[in-house]
């Protein structure tokens, strides 16, 4: 069987084996993103060193427990993986691009698994990060509060996440990925079907993520619920709140069927239990029906905080209050309600009745409903505004330009009908694209761009941020309207090679666009280089660089580590927005108290470390290790429940010494008029702009 | 006879994989209804597309704009109602239209009296297809008579896959121990390409199948000869061609030429419901005996004793 101590792992696993055995094309590019691995952990070593940042890294950031720290290495993790996720998509193209009657670079298994990390990455370690880093940055903000309701828990669920993400890179270098898709659909992915260790990465890293995502979901609802400022009622959150509120009930109850059916997967593969095999009583279709009652709706968990970001956005830079604020309350309630009666539309061609197919088509077109009337809330926010075209709202522009075509295609496949005819093929492909890079992505660069101001104290460059988001729609646009028309020519998904030398012209066409979304990458990457390069232009101390609404923009930019000076006591919606028209926004003499926070803590990091050693031993069958490290997750958790906790205290002195000279500035005015709001006078600080109402 | 039915099926058009040139009712009806449903939904999307750029453009903010601006102005209940009346409006026309469809299309109800039965076994990677009424038997290719029902009885005999005839009708999973339907009608005679949908391992992007329509009477000649053939299907010729490779590779195991068209004389009528009963049995079916493993030995060890 396996080696005592090492498991499955053998030679022929370790990185570049593969290629010295077998120095072909498809091997070549294997070994290329080991190098790139390689190379990016040997940079970020050497950085380290030479600027002597392996303190600070572990004090400020690593044992940091404050919900924006927190938040901001999300947001690494997810930029990072993205990184690895577009290249994968951009090589697929390529590929695909020439793979007329099988003339592909890459081999039929590459290709499985290069869809399937792909897959794999950009929900569970790509959208998922990069939106929870933007709330856990931004929520305690919105709700006047000073952390989440659980720091050290959300301490641990950045960890596991990120373990999650390791456990995939890993699979990169030693060993291979699974080639069953990012569903894993058995029996293909069965120890009969798919013997390799790959499909062994796709559980660990999803089930180790998972449970991070599952306590960050009860971390935010509790923080929503609890640890709302004095005064701000359910109803006179921002939107922004609510829809994450809506997420992460949803969350809760969508981790549940995926964390037992990959358990369950996992049964099979390791102890030869018979759920999901085609013999003894197995049954293959309860995976599908479990894998999509969380597939779904977690579609939904990561578009609804979008949706808030764009409702923040089209509101702020209207300069105008939300229209509709409690029809999109009720719409995003709905959506998080509906997203869990439409699993099934995953699988309308397995087989059943008609009338179960019916109830769930009906279901699946009843979500375009709630969803239309967000966006025409948005337009009517718009409408009677004063609209300026920062980047967010390029980004809108562009959502509202795409992602109308993603509903429209969305209500296309709702039909069971046309669904038998485009399910599987690339019209699907381009339809979830559709709606996850103008719904997600758009909204998540566009609320990085709206809040990267409060975050690090100066505006992201506003001429190459546009230039970035233009780059995004076409790029988009031309990777994939193109893969609708192959699609409904009838070229399924995840082909390694076609027969038809129609389909050629428009997959060149494609793999130009997924050029056009690298340059966008690249462009993302150097609008934040030449903002780092030119921040004291672009500084934005005083924190309200948009003349915004909410509380967030009313502390300092960035904010100190306990948010608030004084708890905020709120009136209704919009405080700061009321606060400013009142010209009351910065009071002059607030008094001063001791802030207790809780203190620093390594076990996130820890458990971290320890879930992704666990994770990596369980899928190389390294049964010692794993289970040394189960025991040491398990004494990790003990030793948090017993512990005493300790807590550090910000006297009010140093609260004074922090706070007094901001405010002065504040108090000082005069703020910048609208007009100015991109140039370098903008130093955060907001003049009144347009007040009379007509 | 052969050589007829060979050059009947040269001269048939090919006709492309694709719903929007439809070889039958089922097809058609479903580029109908989709080209139903577009139209429809644009009634929402239109207004998106033309009132956003407007409205950024009346109300873009520059000194002296003579556009209201009302920056408290947060509801009109009159608004709201169309907000949410008219995609509720659109929704139930077109859910409506989606039950008319759907109870039209059911993949598993027959399109007339008296359905031509065909039954089809998926593999890794090709599909075999038994004609119980002819006694006839093909690998990756479906020949049926054009203008008489057609009832696909489907299982797999691997993993799960999905079997379509895009210009026939949609596509319905197949798997191990268990049957679906799919029916479907040619009116017209032509050749047009079959495939799986579904991702099976590294042959998946081959596993392509051809759709001959014929006349009643060519197919009858067509059937007749492969009925006839010295080749023969039984559950042991199965067994061994069932192991993972192309058609191509199967009919080579066989000893099919080219010309004879990929159909050969059904050795056992029971073979079909063999495969599906096989995984319901109480004893576990191991790799060696589940032909799209690496280890499956070709039924050499008893493996298909039943």
């Amino acid at each position: 069987m396996t080696h005592p101590i090492f498991g499955a792992l053998t030679l022929s696993d370790l990185p570049f084996a593969a290629f010295i055995a077998d120095p072909s094309v498809t091997e070549g590019v294997a070994a290329g993103a080991q190098v790139i691995v390689f190379l990016a952990i040997f940079a970020i070593l050497a950085v380290l060193t030479r600027y002597r940042l392996w303190g600070p890294m572990y004090r400020d950031w690593l044992c940091s427990v404050d919900h924006k720290k927190v938040g901001i290495m999300y947001m690494v993790v997810g930029v990072v993986m993205m990184a690895r996720g577009v290249i994968e998509g951009a090589v697929m193209r390529a590929n695909q691009m020439t793979a007329l009657d099988g003339g592909g670079m890459l081999s039929p298994d590459h290709v499985g698994q290069l869809f399937s990390t792909h897959g794999t990455i950009m929900i569970f370690f790509v959208a998922v990060p990069l939106v929870f880093g933007l709330i856990n940055y931004v929520l305690p903000l919105q709700l006047g509060a000073r952390d989440m309701a659980f720091p050290v828990m959300n301490q641990i669920s950045l960890g596991l996440t990120a373990a999650g993400a390791v456990l995939i890179m890993i699979s990169l270098v030693v060993g291979e990925f699974g080639t069953g898709g990012w569903t894993a659909y058995p029996p293909y992915t069965s120890r009969l079907f798919s013997p390799g260790t790959g499909t062994d990465y796709w559980i660990w890293s999803v089930l180790i993520a998972g449970v991070g995502s599952t306590l960050s979901a009860f971390n935010f609802a509790v923080t929503i619920y609890k640890k709302r400022a004095p005064g701000m009622k359910m109803m006179a959150m921002p939107i922004f709140c609510w829809t994450v509120l809506c997420s992460s009930i949803t969350l809760i109850f969508a981790m549940p069927p995926i964390t037992v059916s990959t358990i369950m997967l996992a049964a099979d593969r390791y102890l030869g239990f018979h759920f999901f095999t085609n013999d003894l009583g197995g049954e293959v279709m309860n995976y599908a029906n479990l894998f999509w009652m969380f597939g779904h709706p977690e579609v939904y968990i990561l578009i609804l905080p979008c949706y808030g970001i764009f409702a923040e956005v089209v509101s702020n830079f209207s300069a105008k209050r939300l229209y509709g604020y409690v029809s999109l309350v009720i719409a995003t309630m709905a959506i998080a309600v509906l997203s869990f009666s439409v699993w099934l539309h995953h699988f309308f061609t397995m087989g059943q009745g008609v009338n179960v197919n019916i109830a769930f088509g009906v279901a699946t077109m009843a979500i375009a409903i709630p969803t239309g009337v967000k966006l025409y809330d948005w337009m009517g926010t718009m409408f009677r505004g004063r609209v300026r075209l920062s980047t967010p709202m390029v980004y809108l522009f562009g959502f509202y330009l795409l992602f109308v075509f993603g509903g429209l295609t969305g209500v296309i496949l709702a039909n069971p009908t046309i669904d038998y005819q485009v399910h599987n093929s690339m019209f699907l492909v381009a339809h979830f694209h559709n709606v996850l890079i103008p719904g997600v992505l758009f909204g998540v660069l566009a609320g990085l761009h709206y809040w990267f101001p409060k975050a690090f104290g100066f505006r992201l460059a506003e001429r190459p941020g546009r230039i970035t988001a233009v780059l995004w729609v076409i790029g988009f646009s031309l990777t994939f309207v193109p893969l609708y028309w192959v699609g409904l020519m009838g070229l399924p998904r995840r082909a390694a090679s076609f027969a038809n030398p129609d389909y050629v012209p428009w997959l060149i066409w494609s793999a130009v666009g997924a050029a056009v979304i690298l340059a966008a990458v690249g462009s993302l990457l150097w609008t934040i280089w030449t903002s780092v390069v030119h921040r004291k232009d672009l500084a934005t101390p005083i924190g309200d660089p948009w003349d915004g609404r909410t509380l967030e923009w009313s502390v300092s930019a960035p904010p100190p580590a306990y948010n608030f000076v004084t708890i905020p006591t709120v009136a209704g919606r919009d405080p700061f927005a009321a606060a400013k028209a009142a010209g009351v926004a910065y009071a002059p003499n607030p008094v001063y108290a001791d802030i207790t926070a809780p203190a620093p803590t390594v076990v996130g990091f820890i458990i971290c470390v320890i879930s992704g050693v666990f994770g990596f031993a369980m899928v190389w069958q390294v049964w010692w290790l794993a289970a040394l490290c189960a025991l040491g997750i398990v004494g990790s958790v003990m030793w948090l429940g017993w512990r005493k906790p300790r807590t550090v205290v910000t006297t009010a002195e140093q609260v004074k010494q922090i706070d007094a000279p901001w405010r002065q500035a504040a108090l000082a005015g005069p703020g910048v008029d609208r007009g100015l709001e991109f140039t370098s006078a903008n130093r955060g600080l907001a003049a009144p702009d347009m007040v009379q109402d007509a | 006879m052969w050589v007829e039915a060979a050059a009947f099926v040269a001269t048939l058009p090919t006709v492309p994989e694709s719903m929007f040139d439809p070889m039958g009712p089922v097809a058609a009806e479903q580029k109908a209804h989709m080209i139903r449903v577009v139209l429809l939904t644009m009634i929402a999307i239109v207004p998106v597309l033309i009132g956003v750029p407007l409205l950024a453009w009346r109300y873009r903010r520059r000194p002296g704009s003579k556009a209201k601006y009302t920056p408290n102005w947060g509801f009109n209940g009159w608004l709201e109602l169309t907000m949410w009346g008219v995609p509720i409006a659109i929704i139930v026309v077109l859910a409506g239209a989606l039950v008319y469809s759907t109870k039209l299309l059911d993949p598993a109800r027959p399109i007339g009296p008296e359905p031509m039965q065909v039954q089809a076994i998926g593999l890794n990677w090709k599909w075999v297809f038994i004609y119980p009424e002819q006694g006839v038997a093909t690998i990756d290719r479906l020949v049926i008579p054009v203008g008489r029902p057609v009832e696909l009885v489907m299982t797999s005999d691997t993993v799960m896959l999905s079997p379509m005839a895009a210009a026939l009708s949609g596509q319905i999973y197949v798997m191990p121990g268990m049957v679906t339907r799919q029916n479907l009608q040619a009116d017209r005679a032509g050749s047009t390409t079959g495939r799986n949908m579904m991702y099976n391992g590294d042959g998946f992007a081959d596993q392509a199948f051809t759709v001959d329509a014929v006349p009643a009477q060519a197919f009858k000649t067509w059937a007749s000869a492969a009925s006839g053939s010295t080749v023969v299907l039984g559950a042991a010729d199965y067994a061994r061609i069932a192991a993972p490779g192309t058609g191509e590779q199967a009919l080579k195991t066989l000893g099919l030429s080219d010309g004879a068209g990929g159909a050969m004389r059904l050795g056992d009528p029971a073979l079909f419901q063999q495969v599906v009963r096989r995984y319901h049995g109480a004893t576990p079916i191991t790799a060696e005996m589940q032909p799209g493993t690496d280890r499956y030995d070709g039924g050499h060890e008893g493996g298909r004793a039943q």
